[in-house]
């Protein structure tokens, strides 16, 4: 899963009727000191996110795998809304342990 | 499956229903030489590592299978300890 702010919404009239009913939202992907990144991420929300918030979000095949966009054409759900992140070894810091 | 070092715990109270009770870990993945490749990503836990430790993970649809639901939206899963990595080198 990768962590991203809500940034946005999308409104789209014209789409796959599997998609009928799916509220997307803009998902911004942050760093682990919540700094933004370039990347983005249109996702499909099933916990209610708003604009602002941090998230989670699975992406590809297990996107499909809740009660809502099972067999649908998704390929990111928003999954969690982050209330803390506890970074014990920070990336500066880090040093992968040698054998 | 890819090598990965838990580096921190997330909290998330409100998630999808099925996760309910699953731990959370911030992993950042490995090469075979244990050194850092890409970005940190979020897995679950299933067997209670924690931060420091070398794991190893699965991904996509099949980081569903060690869980205790059928269906859960997670696209990545921890699924061993490492004791030890024996590697030819050159």
């Amino acid at each position: 899963m990768i962590l991203g702010r809500v940034i946005g919404t999308v409104w789209a009239t014209r789409k796959d009727e599997n998609l009928v009913g799916a509220k997307f939202l803009i998902v911004r992907q942050i760093n682990l000191d919540y700094s933004d990144t370039k990347n983005f991420i249109i996702a499909v929300d099933s916990v209610g996110a708003g604009v602002g918030e941090v998230v989670l979000i699975a992406t590809g095949s297990s996107a499909r795998q809740t009660t809502f966009t099972k067999n649908k054409p998704i390929d990111a759900v928003i999954m969690a809304i982050v209330d803390k992140l506890d970074i014990a070894i920070k990336e500066q810091k880090f040093e992968a342990t040698k054998n | 499956m890819f090598f990965a070092k838990v580096i921190g715990t997330i909290w998330a109270t409100k998630k999808y229903p099925a996760l309910n009770s699953l731990k959370m870990q911030f992993i950042q993945p490995l090469n075979s030489k244990l050194e850092k490749v890409g970005e940190p990503i979020v897995a679950i836990d299933t067997v209670g590592a924690g931060p420091g430790e070398i794991v190893m993970y699965i991904t996509a649809s099949e980081a569903v299978i060690p869980l205790p639901v059928d269906m859960a939206p997670v696209d990545a899963s921890i699924v061993g300890i490492i004791d030890r990595i024996d590697l030819e080198t050159k």
